[in-house]
């Protein structure tokens, strides 16, 4: 199956919205409770990341019988640097980001933690995508 | 130990309704930083934190926590609230200070994560 979702930069009144209703999907599929939990805490974080940094976004997802695929694709600033972005504690989140509990720089780790492969390509003045594959059956 | 013991033990008011009964907690996280709390691989905890917002609602739900104790008095919002029933959490408030709320679960055995 396959879905997409609208995600508004800077509204983080809606924030988490989008990944709960995935996880909604994930949990009528049946998936194992701890895998659901891996993927809702990956999407999550990256929807985050689009309300906390970007103008706005799309979560678009497939799910087949093997794995749960993510792209999150945003239109924003971009990320000037990927690997440092990628290095635990970075983050150039602003104090209303900070105030919400998010921008300690573990977004992008904790994503990668809990999916089974991690893609971030970004365009500085453009935006960034990321992708978030996790396998059903790992 | 069932989130109405917790209630008990810390003097907190319980602000959700009708999901209270069964909720079995073993284990505490107190933070501010919902990106920390994102980290955590244990089930059954309680998330004692001064964090009042909706994403402390979200986090908890996509982290498959079932209890929010909030300390200092910090009454989480009527949407807070609705989300929360919505998901099965309980939240509870208390006026202490979330160092003495630690505290006083760690001594009736509630386990730290770290």
């Amino acid at each position: 199956m396959e879905f997409s979702y609208i995600i508004e930069g800077g509204d983080f009144s809606k924030a988490g919205s989008a990944s709960s209703e995935v996880k909604k999907i994930l949990k009528q599929l049946n998936l194992a409770p701890e895998k659901i939990k891996k993927i809702a805490v990956a999407m999550y974080e990256a929807e985050v990341n689009i309300v906390a940094h970007a103008y706005k976004g799309v979560m678009e997802g497939k799910i087949d019988a093997e794995k749960v695929f993510l792209r999150f694709r945003d239109e924003g600033p971009g990320i000037e640097d990927v690997d440092k972005a990628m290095q635990e504690g970075f983050s150039t989140a602003s104090e209303e980001v900070r105030q919400m509990g998010f921008g300690a720089g573990m977004g992008l780790p904790n994503i990668r933690k809990n999916s089974d492969s991690l893609k971030v390509s970004s365009e500085v003045g453009k935006g960034t995508t990321v992708e978030i594959t996790s396998y059903i059956n790992n | 130990m069932q989130t109405d013991a917790i209630s008990k033990i810390t003097q907190a008011k319980v602000l959700t309704k009708g999901t209270t009964e069964s909720v079995d907690i073993s284990y505490a996280f107190t933070s501010d930083l919902m990106s920390d709390v994102l980290t955590i691989d244990v089930s059954k905890l309680v998330l004692i934190t001064g964090l009042n917002n909706l994403q402390t609602i979200r986090t908890a739900e996509m982290a498959e926590i079932r209890c929010i104790l909030f300390g200092r008095d910090k009454k989480p919002s009527m949407e807070m609230i609705t989300l929360a029933e919505k998901e099965g959490m309980v939240l509870m408030v208390s006026e202490k200070s979330l160092f003495h709320l630690s505290g006083l679960l760690f001594q009736e055995g509630i386990k730290p994560v770290y």
